[in-house]
């Protein structure tokens, strides 16, 4: 019944593509984050779904109930969406209760009711003692939850999420972040989450959208997009992602393949349908590791060696292509420094899948 | 959440704007349509006969001489005094510089027949304040004021504020590394005032200018008192004569003089457009207000200068005019047996014209505050948050009332209102109801002007909370607009109510019997001599302006900065 569907949806602002065609499909239920470096118009599309603008081209469909085309635009006051602002945006000239309780108002829920749904929203967000509070008093965090319970408490089918933790300090980041995941268990509400933290997406999400520059790049399960990256954009964006050029096999129907990337042989992972030839190679810092006796790898000089507790983040350019630099966990002790060359075998990889990305 | 539901309430939004578009255009256009219509075809036949006596006959182009002089000559003396002041207050480090704006200001707020009357009370042979001091002019000297010069003196001072707080403002964005990098570049202060920041200084100046230029056109309080006693008249005394003279047969031709006017005053507006079009001045960085240059030993004598500035132009016409309303009658000095509560008195509680004008310009202000107010604050929302081309055109006419001189709407007004209205039957010409239209019609943009800056403050996704809450506009309106714009829009109200209450220009053309404003009741009092209870109405009306502005002050923090013109 919350399904969300958008389907080619184009904004454009004065003559700047904020959306290009963006399509994707979200289950009812589902956790979504939204993904994308600053600018690339994650907020613009939550402000579309929610109906604050009018879309150039497409068509948003919440439930079966087409909200917004080229010609049509259902209002915001009557998509029945909740929200969660970046700058949360709560009243200040009403106390937490009465913030909590507009929507009911609105609605036209009347007291004994009204008042036990709002209470019942606040505890959830562990906030009955602030009731009486105006939000000028309190924590950045508690402000959170009030817009939390706000937007829970009219049990909208469809919740969107811009960047709800980002104004929040590391500590309350994490507690928050399992609040949300208990929270979407319990409720089971579609929600729409957007974020530029790679780790609280993976942390949180059934599914990542990535976009960059108004367009949708992938829409994947976290582990796919860090094990199978669409393109290189995604590969290079989710977790420090390495392309490096190779000639690869044609893959088994398991989606191995083999592969030789500056001439070192290695087995890699693809998609059962690659064909033979020229292709590029997604690598993890994980997939790499420095040779150990008897192994051949790729000859390196290392750029940088940065310690972080327990290990090395070793940074190193190939010495048959010095302008492509690699980089990898190396477990201490480790005695190279800078200058010096090293060997680096290559154990994993993921064949990007040839496209026609511009 | 049907699509018809959708359409309906976009229906309802729609409707909304519709209502203010038509009100403004009431307000706005309708009059001036009218006014120029009458030129045109006088008494609804087309004809150019009145404009050619008009424009043929010579006390029109010997008003319309004394006009500019006394205008050109009013600005010029605005601009010398406020631009000077302006950038001891926003560039040096001159000590309290609240109580010292809250006093330049004063003026401003204070009716300008008041002003006349009060400065009247210090030059003349038959001063108090002179008598008393034993200063006074021997009895038959004619009082100076009465003359030209006397009329652009007190107009500069009357409108030295108002360059003072345009360019105090543009003063306040100037970023400080402009100045900064001058200072660095090797420059004194003085070379960096004159080459870089007056240069950058020019559109604020212009402006002041600009708006001076029509106020000291559009001004009739000033030369009513100065002038009419002297035979000097300048277009809106004109204007105020051929009307009380010859009542509504004179209309086609003050129509005409009304139109001629507000030519004039569009001119200043157009002139000022073009100084500005030739240049770039647009401030590119933005960043913190420059630091303020210090004085050092020129400190204290700038700021006993200054302050000279203020006793001069605000104490001593205040002190003539309380000495006045003191005395038993005109003429006598003031001393402590002759000191007397009398006048008070008797245009407090005997004097029936004046009580009815306390109550009817109380419920003038007060109402078209009211008024003012509750359009603002849905016009605002569209002018500000649904910028579109059409708006732009609705702000421009809702400006546009009061950027022309009063004359012109209180002309057209009665041409309006002459005949009854249309589909009602009832005419509104001799009542209080017309000095109401102008009121708002006049006012409603010193109302808008807060409540729009009001909401540039305010982070919009507090209303499109709202909205995704499902609220519609007239609830979010209600709910959650209006009680966070509220402090802008009581600043708005208050700065109405204040106009309103001081106002003369327009009730001097359009009251009735029974239907008097106190500017119109202490004008009538001086011309007929009584300057003694003229004088007590006034100094009335300026503790109640006082009072009302310092009240101002006690919520003067929630508000944005620039609202309240007597905050620094
Ligand atoms: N109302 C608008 N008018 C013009 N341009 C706009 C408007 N809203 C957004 N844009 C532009 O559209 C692009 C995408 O903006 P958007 O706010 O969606 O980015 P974002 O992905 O949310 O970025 P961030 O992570 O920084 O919040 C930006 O280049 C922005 O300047
Ligand atoms: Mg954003």
């Amino acid at each position: 019944m919350a399904r969300l569907t958008i389907d080619r949806v184009s904004k454009t602002f004065g003559n700047y593509r904020a959306l290009d065609a963006v399509s994707m499909e979200v289950r009812d239920g589902e956790f979504l984050a939204v993904l994308g470096p600053s600018g690339c118009g994650k907020t613009t599309l939550l402000r579309q779904i929610a109906g604050f603008d009018q879309i150039d081209d497409g068509e948003i469909r919440i439930g079966d109930t087409v909200v917004s085309d080229a010609r049509r635009h259902v209002p915001p006051e009557h998509r029945r969406v909740g929200i969660v602002f970046q700058s949360y945006a709560l009243w200040p000239h009403m106390s937490v209760f009465d913030n909590v309780a507009y929507g009911l108002k609105v609605a036209g829920v009347k007291d004994p009711e009204r008042t036990r749904r709002v209470k019942e929203a606040l505890a959830l967000v562990g906030l009955e003692a602030f009731a009486e509070r105006r939000p000028g008093l309190l924590s950045g965090g508690q402000r959170q939850r009030v817009a939390l319970a706000r937007c829970l408490v009219t049990e909208p089918s469809l919740v969107l999420l811009d960047e709800p933790l980002a104004n929040l300090d590391v500590h309350l980041r994490a507690a928050m972040e399992d609040e949300f995941a208990r929270f979407h268990e319990r409720t089971a509400t579609t929600m729409i989450y957007i974020t530029h933290d790679q780790a609280e997406a993976m942390a949180l999400a059934d599914r990542i959208a990535v976009m960059d520059r108004g367009r949708l790049l992938q829409i994947a399960t976290p582990s796919d997009l860090f094990r199978q990256p669409a393109n290189e954009t995604v590969a290079r964006f989710i977790g420090e992602g390495m392309v490096l050029p190779a000639e690869v096999g044609a893959a088994d129907s398991e989606g191995r393949c083999h592969g030789r990337i500056y001439g070192l042989e290695v087995s890699l992972r693809a998609s059962p349908l690659q064909k033979a030839g020229h292709a590029k190679v997604c690598l993890r810092a994980r997939d790499l590791a420095i040779a150990g006796p008897g192994q051949t790898g790729l000859s390196a000089h290392i750029v940088r060696t940065v310690y972080q507790g327990g290990f090395f983040r070793l940074e190193a350019s190939l010495v048959r292509a010095p302008d492509v630099t690699v980089h990898l966990a190396v477990p201490e002790p480790f005695h190279h420094g800078p200058g010096d060359v090293v060997d680096i075998v290559v154990n994993d990889g993921w064949v990007l899948p040839a496209t026609t990305e511009s | 959440m049907s699509g018809s539901a959708a359409k309906a309430m976009r229906g309802g939004d729609l409707t909304l704007l519709w209502g203010l578009v038509v009100l403004v255009a009431v307000l706005s256009i309708l009059p001036l349509a009218r006014l120029v219509l009458e030129g045109i075809a006088p008494g609804g036949a087309l004809s150019s006969g009145v404009i050619g006596a008009v424009l043929s006959d010579p006390t029109t182009w010997t008003a319309v001489r004394n006009s500019l002089v006394t205008t050109f000559g009013g600005t010029v003396l605005a601009v010398v005094i406020g631009s000077i002041v302006a950038c001891f207050v926003a560039l040096t480090d001159m000590r309290a510089r609240n109580a010292f704006v809250f006093c330049f200001v004063l003026p401003l707020m204070i009716a300008p027949q008041v002003t006349a009357l009060a400065w009247l009370q210090v030059t003349g042979p038959s001063s108090a304040l002179l008598k008393t001091l034993g200063l006074a002019p021997p009895l038959g000297t004619r009082n100076p004021l009465y003359s030209a010069e006397g009329i652009i003196l007190l107009l500069g001072i009357q409108y030295a504020p108002l360059v003072f707080l345009t360019l105090r403002a543009g003063l306040r964005a100037l970023p400080k590394e402009l100045i900064e990098a001058g200072l660095a570049a090797g420059a004194g202060k003085l070379t960096v005032l004159r080459t870089i920041i007056l240069p950058l200084m020019t559109p604020p100046l212009v402006a002041g200018i600009a708006l001076c230029f029509v106020s000291s056109l559009g001004n009739f309080g000033i030369p009513a008192f100065l002038g009419i006693p002297a035979n000097y008249l300048v277009l809106p005394t004109l204007i105020y004569q051929r009307l009380s003279g010859l009542g509504p047969s004179a209309l086609s031709e003050v129509a005409v003089l009304s139109t001629l006017i507000g030519v004039i005053a569009m001119a200043g507006i157009v002139v000022q457009d073009l100084m500005l079009r030739r240049r770039d001045f647009r401030i590119t960085t933005t960043s913190t207000a420059a630091r303020p240059f210090e004085l050092r030993g020129w400190r204290l004598p700038s700021e006993i200068l200054l302050w000279a500035l203020v006793l001069v132009i605000l104490v001593v016409p205040l002190a003539g005019l309380v000495a006045t309303s003191l005395v038993p009658s005109y003429g006598v000095p003031l001393t402590a047996a002759s000191a007397t509560l009398e006048n008070y008195a008797y245009v407090m509680f005997d004097h029936a014209a004046s009580r009815r004008a306390f109550a009817n310009s109380f419920g003038l202000s007060a109402a078209a505050a009211v008024v003012i107010v509750v359009v603002s604050v849905p016009l605002a929302y569209f002018l500000v948050w649904r910028r579109s081309r059409m708006l732009r055109l609705l702000n421009l006419a809702a400006e546009l009332p009061y950027a022309l001189p009063g004359v012109v709407l209180a002309i057209a007004a009665i041409l309006i209102f002459l005949k009854p209205l249309p589909v009602f039957g009832v005419s509104l010409y001799n009542t209080i109801w017309i000095i109401f239209f102008c009121y708002v019609a006049r006012f409603l943009v010193l109302g808008l002007r807060p409540v729009a800056s009001g909401y540039h403050q305010l982070d919009r996704t507090l209303e499109e909370a709202a909205q995704v809450a499902g609220a519609g506009l007239l609830r979010r309106l209600v709910t959650i607009i209006l009680p966070l714009v509220a402090p802008a829009a009581t600043a708005g109200a208050l700065l109405v109510f204040l106009t309103a209450f001081n106002e003369l220009t327009v009730s001097a053309l359009l009251w009735s019997s029974g239907n008097e404003t106190l500017g119109v009741v202490v004008f009538s009092f001086e011309q007929g001599g009584d300057s003694t209870y003229a004088a007590a109405l006034a100094v009335l009306t300026v503790i109640v302006t006082l009072a009302l502005m310092l009240a101002t002050l006690l919520f003067a923090r929630k508000l944005p900065q620039g609202v309240l013109p007597w905050r620094d």
